[in-house]
């Protein structure tokens, strides 16, 4: 060992922990938040350089340092490579991954607690479970998370009674825990506890689709950052409880302020779903037709508008139309024409998605607004051009008690004067709601890909000299 | 470690968090969660150390899973956060509103 690693380690762990939260705070500021993060890197660098001569490291440094080189370089090549749009979903990968992580951990500590190498009193072994359970369904649930954002799985899944399958199974869990805690474990009892756990976290992802997706990952995220708490406690590393701790009660949070958004509960998300009221919502009465037009007309009902709000959304994100619209949006200002942007809180994939996808465009954050402070504007707007939105923009959330949405917060589009959508094509939204508003008067369809549209309308302005 | 001490840190660490996250813009949210993504991705200290413990086959593997997940964590967080904060710098605008 060491001479002084004793005294080393546990201080470098001290400071990683201020740095972390150090940084954690930078990130309230797009000012700071770039520096909080360099912060926080540098302190995750120190403590994985001294956890080599931490005193109960005792060998295994090859292997060690094969996973640390091999892990790093596939995740930072495959960051590097993603579009922006697939950020969402690689966060969920991600936090997948320190999921599992903290689960296998549990694995090892509880094979040494077989073998007899290891004591653990009852507190120890209950939280070292508690964090195996939620590390793996945070684990299995959030790559089932990326699965389906990535679309290697596309439709939500639902079968009869699921959330009585999925309460016994995790009520078995819970049970082979029990099993475990006072029996002792064994390799044959950890295997079947750790498989009900991932089958857990598949289950209670499968039914979750649309625009719950982003809450379910926030969840995760808060999730594995308590179960690597769980697992500081186990190990004795305080800054692992601490900056696990953090994370887990900052991701709370996070979840809540999301839910909010939608105006649902977070056990309205996890266990209600869109799921059952997606059936019978195809059947909500849609009276009168889609209407479509042109991209010539519709750039000069917009080239002539005094007012025009543009609402982003996902299928901006899917055609990387950001830069597309900004151009337009700078071609209509030069006309006199006054555009603003309206962004749902759960715009996108993720809260602030839009707002990213804006800023890289260079949109300037005057322009942008929430949903509170602009919803008043649109009776006084000539043309609201939604952009690839489809459920936030749905008046079925206002209008009809029947529909799963009914009660969401969403932006009033409807009201404008001239609502134009462009959208790929005819099918409803990610949630597979039938949305109102394109059976709306004075609602017109503007079909195709975003990008090409915005390049078309472009081109539109441009002609009126 | 000492259960009550644990539990007050436990405590003090859920206050920290909440407090970190409370004033934060909405148009934050995202590179937040990124954020604090990278940030439990510390759990690659703990892999590091049951490998480092780690004597059988079982444990060995199981160990070389943690630290492999982890670093993923950690490194893939830190890369997505770092991309999407890279966007706010372009703009002088944002130094007004924050």
């Amino acid at each position: 060992m060491i001479p002084g690693a004793e005294f080393i380690v546990p201080a470098a762990y001290f400071a990683a922990a201020i740095l972390f939260i150090y940084g954690l705070k930078g990130m309230s500021s797009p000012v700071t938040a770039r520096q909080g993060m360099i912060w926080a890197g540098v302190a995750m660098l120190l403590a994985v350089v001294v956890t080599f001569i931490h005193p109960k490291v005792e060998g295994n440094y090859g292997l060690m340092l094969i996973a640390l080189i091999s892990a790093s370089g596939l995740a930072w090549w495959w960051a590097r490579i993603v579009a922006m749009t697939d950020m969402p979903q690689m966060i969920a990968l991600y936090n997948g991954m320190g999921g599992g992580s903290a689960a296998a951990i549990a694995g090892v500590e509880l094979l040494k607690l077989h073998s007899g190498q290891a004591e653990m009193v009852p507190t120890t072994l209950l939280v070292a479970s508690f964090g195996a359970i939620i590390g793996s369904i945070a684990f299995s649930g959030s790559l089932i998370a990326f699965a389906k954002l990535q679309g290697w799985m596309r439709k939500t899944w639902r079968f009869p009674s699921q959330q009585m399958v999925n309460l016994i199974v995790f009520g078995i869990t819970i049970l082979l825990g029990v099993i475990i805690f006072f029996a002792g474990p064994n390799p044959f009892l950890l295997v079947l506890f750790f498989g009900f756990a991932l089958a857990a976290g598949v289950l209670i992802t499968i039914p979750i689709g649309g625009a719950d997706m982003p809450v379910i990952i926030s969840l995760y995220n808060a999730l594995t950052g308590l179960a690597v708490g769980f697992k500081g406690y186990v190990l004795e590393i305080p800054a692992l409880m601490i900056a696990g701790i953090v994370v887990g009660a900052a991701g709370t949070m996070l979840t809540q302020l999301m839910a909010k958004a939608m105006n649902r509960t977070l056990g309205n998300v996890l266990f209600a779903g869109f799921g059952k009221a997606d059936e019978d919502a195809g059947g909500s009465e849609t009276t009168g037709e889609m209407r479509s037009i042109d991209a010539t007309d519709a750039a000069i009902q917009m080239a002539y508008a005094e007012k025009v709000i543009i609402v982003p959304g996902y299928g901006l994100a899917v055609a990387q139309a950001q830069h597309k619209i900004w151009e337009m949006t700078e071609l209509l200002q030069s006309r006199g024409v006054k555009v603003s942007f309206a962004i749902h809180p759960v715009a996108g994939r993720m809260p602030g998605h839009m707002n990213v996808l804006l800023a890289e465009a260079g949109v300037d954050y005057e322009m942008i607004h929430d949903l509170e402070d602009i919803n008043a504007q649109f009776p006084s707007t000539d043309v609201a051009l939604v952009i690839g939105a489809n459920d936030v923009v749905n008046p079925a959330a206002r209008k009809d008690p029947s529909s799963p949405i009914f009660g969401m917060p969403i932006l009033d589009v409807d009201k404008a004067k001239n609502c134009i959508v462009i959208k790929r094509g005819q099918g409803t939204g990610f949630s597979g709601i039938e949305n109102l508003l394109f059976f709306e008067d004075n609602n017109r369809m503007l079909y195709g890909d975003a990008q090409k549209v915005a390049q078309q309308l472009i081109a539109g302005i441009k002609s009126l000299g | 470690m000492e259960g009550w001490i644990a539990l007050y840190i436990f405590m003090l660490a859920a206050f920290t968090g909440i407090e970190v996250i409370r004033r934060v813009p909405a148009i934050l949210h995202t590179p937040l969660m990124s954020g604090s993504n990278f940030i439990h991705g510390i759990v690659v200290v703990g892999g590091m150390v049951v490998l480092g413990m780690a004597d059988t086959t079982a444990e060995i593997v199981v160990g070389f899973i943690a630290v492999f997940l982890g670093a993923g964590n950690a490194v893939g967080g830190y890369v997505v956060t770092d991309r999407m904060l890279e966007m706010f710098k372009s703009s002088d605008k944002t130094k007004d509103k924050g």
